[in-house]
């Protein structure tokens, strides 16, 4: 597919912060815990909530950051 | 149960009268020839960013997922909330992949995710596999749809004997089943956005009112026992729960979007950018998602399990009663009705745009490649029409006359067999490296493997896979993938090195960008 590069639809280094929202969220060992709690709410579940966000802001990010006029 | 509850009865409804005219109406919006198969089966490709977020959106964040994932919440605690990383991965891949699917798919005219893999590959009997393995996993989901909708009938308090007790259910149907024949895709889109008003409604609603009612999140997970709060931490040699959390959320991502229903609400976007676009959107279902998923939560906390009201339904309906007996502990009547509406019409949809897949998968990969080789575009229309009427029918007397129970375990397997159609669509979007049979072996390997995992895990999503002394309980559906992966790999090295003959790709490189 080296003929696609370039173009849309094409690779492109961004791509590569995907990587971060994987890591955040697919490895327990880091938000399986309680403390410090948010407004009542344990770690757990404010930490990966709050990652629907970042993960939305990286894609628009990303979006933004590869999309050719 | 108790008695009807007639106001919100009344509601209920009115809103759902509202959204069947819609979904006859829907089919003069935008207008196309409904007699084309695109028109009918993809609304012809013409939706923009916004109605494309309420279509997906409606169509993977289904009815069932929001009574089932608080039901999980309710009944086993944190692991419920792998659907939350499960939303965060499933995006990337609809950003990585589906542009390119979309740009081939509009070029070539393939309106499902078989066409592609025909024309990619160039072996019917791969397609063949991929089309029969998609119409598999659809129909126990369709029928799980259902269930939503018999949850919350039942919670309105509407009950009967014999047939008089299945009589809402199949009217709720049977308008389904009309105005899909009517409209097509067209339906479930104009409907998505009454829904999904709805569900955004109810979800703030309850999020915001039910915390103070009962006095704080704090209060809330203090009522939750210790042991549902967390993941367990593994013992020695074992990844134990955390495996098994982040392998179901990586693998439900990946076969998420490899249903029929997800690749028709996607290739019915007007442009590989809207799709782009949508990737960063939709996690606002995501969050909405994860706030129900807290309500489980909160029918712990206000003990609705233990009121003698609520009793006789969860005894019918089990963990699945525990949100219609939080709403209807915490809401006046008319809000109950409104939420049930968000639920009950949040069922059609999926049901809606699943049946279509289904419908369109039969007709362009099994009727046209091994039936009638060269039907009229007013023909295929047609054939498409009568077998969304079979489906859902199929779908209706499935859950009519088989215990809940076995349509959740089939579709559990759905999941298990979809994703092993992974590396012919998804890897084949970016590469046909692979020879098309060893993508068929390693299909057919990961379909009798994965399926006898299952059985043998008691048809639970987990199988605690044991290597060298340690145990590492996971998702099944990803274990097996990743034994398809293999095989597939091997297989194309030995049989390029026997013969480097290959079918025709009928695609070119320039047909997967914008």
């Amino acid at each position: 597919m080296s003929d696609a590069r370039g173009k849309r639809g094409g690779w492109s280094w961004w791509y590569l912060l995907f990587i971060v929202q994987f890591i955040a969220v697919l490895w327990p060992p880091f938000y399986n815990h309680a403390e410090p709690y948010f407004m009542g709410v344990p770690f757990f579940y404010w930490y990966q909530m709050l990652w629907i966000i970042v993960s939305a802001v990286i894609t628009a990010l990303i979006y933004l950051l590869t999309q050719k006029h | 149960m108790q008695g009807v509850n007639w106001v919100a009865l009344s509601v209920f409804v009115l809103l759902f009268g509202f959204i069947s005219w819609l979904g006859f109406a829907a089919a003069r919006w935008r207008k196309g020839d409904l007699d084309l198969l695109h028109e009918w089966g993809l609304g012809g490709r013409r939706f923009g960013t916004l109605i494309t977020w309420f279509l997906v959106g409606g169509d993977l964040y289904t009815a069932y997922t929001f009574i089932a994932v608080p039901a999980l919440a309710f009944g086993a605690g944190a692991l419920a909330f792998f659907a939350v990383p499960y939303t965060i991965v499933v995006y990337p891949l609809l950003f990585l992949v589906f542009p390119r699917l979309w740009n081939v798919c509009a070029r070539r005219g393939y309106i499902t995710g078989s066409d592609f893999v025909r024309g990619r590959f160039g072996n019917r009997w791969l397609a063949l596999a991929i089309t029969v393995t998609g119409i598999a996993a659809t129909m126990p989901y369709i029928a799980l749809q259902l269930v939503g909708i018999q949850v919350v009938i039942g919670a309105l308090g509407v009950s009967g004997t014999g047939f008089m007790a299945d009589l809402p259910l199949i009217i709720a149907f049977l308008v389904l089943a009309a105005f899909t024949y009517s409209s097509g895709l067209r339906a479930p889109a104009s409907i998505a956005i009454v829904k999904d008003i709805l569900i955004y409604i109810t979800a703030f609603a309850v999020v915001i009112v039910i915390p103070i009612q009962l006095g704080g999140f704090g209060k809330i997970f203090a009522a939750v026992p210790a042991q549902k709060l967390l993941l367990a931490v593994p013992g020695p040699n074992t990844t134990g729960a955390y495996g098994a959390y982040a392998t179901l959320a990586l693998g439900s991502a990946l076969a998420l979007l490899l249903y029929p229903h997800s690749l028709t609400g996607i290739l019915s976007a007007s442009s590989g950018r809207t799709i782009r676009r949508n990737a960063a959107l939709l996690p606002g279902y995501s969050f909405v998602l994860g706030l129900l998923a807290l309500i489980g939560f909160f029918a712990i906390a206000a003990g609705v399990s233990k009121l003698p009201e609520f009793a006789g339904g969860f005894q019918h309906f089990h963990d699945n009663y525990a949100v219609p007996a939080l709403l209807l502990h915490s809401f006046p009547s008319w809000f109950v009705g409104v939420a049930f509406a968000a639920i009950g019409i949040g069922a059609l949809v999926p049901a809606a745009i699943m049946s279509i897949a289904a419908a369109n998968l039969y007709t362009r990969n099994i009727h046209r490649e091994f039936i009638n080789h060269n039907p009229t575009d007013k023909e295929e229309a047609q054939i498409a029409k009568w077998v969304s009427l079979i489906v859902k029918l199929g779908a209706l007397v499935f859950i009519l006359f088989v215990p809940t129970q076995y349509a959740i375990q089939l579709q559990l397997l759905g999941g298990i067999w979809i994703i092993q159609t992974l590396p012919s669509v998804m890897i084949g979007v970016y590469t046909r490296w692979f020879n098309s049979w060893a993508l068929l072996a390693g299909w057919a390997v990961g379909i009798i493997t994965g399926t006898r995992l299952a059985v043998l895990a008691n048809l639970k999503p987990t199988y605690p896979l044991a290597f060298a002394g340690h145990t590492f309980p996971g998702y099944t559906a990803f274990y097996t993938l990743l034994l398809n992966l293999v095989i597939a790999v091997v297989l194309t090295v030995i049989l390029n090195a026997i013969s480097g003959r290959q079918a025709k790709d009928e695609t070119l490189a320039a047909d997967y960008c914008a």
